[in-house]
């Protein structure tokens, strides 16, 4: 069981208050805070190892590119991936679903293939496919959610057909909380002989991971939402699927030899790697992985589900306010978004912002999803290993605030 | 806290509450869609203009407060005007909202009454940087419903 008592001191900014008010932090699933360790690994390598990585030959260049590739395998490690080489380190989430969509989607749809996603995921998992598609001429198809908020597995069944020949879904929505059942899709992507990548923008950040388990052929994730910097991500991807993959970015650093008029790459990682690549970022992701590590990604899984049990409980009290996803913590993660009629969420946000938390409002980059619940907008609560009840006993008064003061009461 | 009453001060939770003009019109010759895409407001403002003045306008959307509240006052404040004063009730309103127009307090002084007191209540907002935009969406709307109809 967390003590989030215990790591909030190693997290400098969470010791600000807001408005004069501690800070309520509850927006993790947007990006997370960073705790000492992140950021000291990241000046160390500024003030004491910095040089560009796989180029010089001299001491400053070896330690970064050591660092670095020591990153590349602490990162395979958290994932259990069968090897380092397996990890290619990217800008965030979304560079490594467009490279996963361009490198592998414009060389392998034809028109008439299909590539199946769902209605609830990011924009980010949605626009790739729509430019993809109009280069290839391939059709989008898509899972759609139950009345309780869960993917119907029991229509699922009927989108798999020998047309689909990717499937890109996410592991855990970042509005509704919901973890989908990757291993069983996975097993439906396979019968169909579909590659699968698994959008874990949300899913690496709070729940244990393990590639080989998981079923999926690729994997993409930031740093940023698990205690990493800014400017890191991850694509993992089954390393015969990387090697057939064509890379995105040509530059330096992918390529094997560079004639006039034609160039072969680099063996993987380093094909999906053109320039020179966010070292000192990467090093910071495995400062952070380290410090999952050290938790325990299963102990962190725990804590976010009893704090949104606690969370679903205590918004229970608020009249008329109703929660967008499911009403129990059963495949759910820390993100509890809600509707309050007659106070926009935009409002409710600044409300909340002048009582010290800091919660999320909008459409999450979910259009879709956000049309097929009905709602312009929601607010959203999202939870990590340094939240505890007490951030979310301040989102429920000030929520009786901002209720107070459109007249709701 | 006193902010928070500066911002969502009564006259603007009435208009959110009960916007005024909020109607599709039956008869216009110009409108325009407006929205903010990282914040999901939309308004659409709908014109009939004859012989150079606006002699109705419809306002409609969905989104915050402020939006709403800013639209439905637009509404009220530049019906039966003439194009010339729109444009100059329109920058006066844009550089009200501005950090630098806090010194222009002058909105509108011919029109005695509730509208110039009701857009106002809108210099609030200032105070909340992210959410002038929100206030500012109508009136952009209607700077492009009145850009399309003068072009074409």
């Amino acid at each position: 069981m967390i003590d989030p008592a215990r790591f909030r001191s190693d997290f400098p900014i969470l010791g600000r208050e807001i408005n004069g008010r501690p800070m309520a932090f509850l927006d993790s699933a947007a990006s997370s805070q960073k705790p000492a360790q992140v950021i000291d690994a990241m000046m160390d390598v500024y003030r004491n190892s910095y040089a560009n990585v796989h180029r010089g030959a001299y001491t400053l260049s070896q330690e970064a590119t050591e660092a670095y590739e020591g990153a590349r395998r602490k990162v395979a490690r958290f994932l259990n991936a069968a090897a380092p080489e397996e990890v290619v380190f990217t800008r965030n989430t979304t560079a490594a679903i467009n490279q996963f969509a361009y490198g592998w989607g414009l060389g392998n749809l034809k028109p008439g293939d299909r590539v199946l996603t769902s209605v609830m995921e990011h924009h980010s998992n949605i626009v790739p496919w729509h430019i993809i598609a109009r280069h290839t001429g391939a059709e989008l198809s898509f899972l759609d959610i139950t009345g309780d908020f869960r993917i119907d597995l029991q229509k699922a069944q009927d989108r798999f057909d020998e047309r689909v020949k990717i499937v890109s879904l996410s592991g855990m929505s970042n509005v509704l909380g919901i973890m989908p059942p990757i291993g069983e899709i996975a097993r439906l992507a396979r019968e169909v002989g579909a590659v699968m990548l698994v959008d874990g923008a949300q899913m690496v950040p709070h729940s244990p991971v393990d590639v080989q388990e998981m079923g999926a052929d690729f994997l993409a994730f930031s740093g940023h939402k698990m205690l990493g910097p800014t400017g890191i991500g991850v694509l993992w991807g089954r390393r015969e699927l990387l090697e057939k993959m064509e890379p995105m970015e040509g530059g330096g650093e992918m390529i094997r030899e560079v004639q006039l008029f034609e160039s072969t790459w680099a063996p993987v990682p380093q094909k999906f790697e053109a320039g020179t690549p966010p070292f000192v970022e990467a090093i910071g992701l495995g400062a952070a992985v380290d410090y999952l590590s050290e938790i325990g990604m299963d102990q962190i899984l725990e804590h976010d589900r009893q704090l949104t049990s606690y969370a679903l409980d205590r918004l229970e009290e608020v009249p008329g306010l109703s929660i967008q996803g499911p009403a129990n913590t059963i495949d759910r993660g820390g993100v509890v978004s809600f509707d309050i009629p007659g106070i926009h969420a935009h409002d409710i946000a600044t409300i909340l912002d002048q009582h010290g938390v800091a919660v999320r409002a909008g459409h999450h980059c979910a259009q879709p999803l956000m049309r097929h619940l009905g709602l312009a907008a929601t607010t959203r609560a999202s939870f990590y290993l340094y939240n505890s009840e007490d951030d979310i006993d301040a989102l429920v008064d000030a929520l009786g605030v901002a209720r107070r003061l459109f007249g709701l009461d | 806290m006193a902010s928070l009453e500066e911002l969502y001060r009564e006259v603007i939770l009435d208009h959110y509450r009960s916007p005024r003009n909020r109607r599709v019109l039956e008869r216009s010759n110009a409108g325009a869609d407006g929205s903010n895409p990282l914040c999901g407001d939309e308004v659409r403002v709908d014109l009939l203009i004859e012989a150079g003045v606006i002699t109705d306008i419809g306002v409609t959307g969905h989104g915050c407060s402020i939006s709403q509240a800013s639209g439905s006052m637009m509404g009220d404040a530049v019906k039966a005007k003439a194009l010339d004063e729109v444009c100059r009730l329109t920058d006066r309103f844009k550089g009200m909202m501005s950090i630098e127009g806090a010194a222009d307090p002058g909105l509108d002084p011919e029109r005695p009454g509730a509208v110039l007191g009701d857009l106002e209540a809108l210099q609030g907002v200032r105070k909340f940087p992210v959410r002038i935009k929100c206030a500012d969406l109508p009136w952009t709307t209607l700077e492009e419903a009145l850009g399309i109809y003068e072009s074409g």
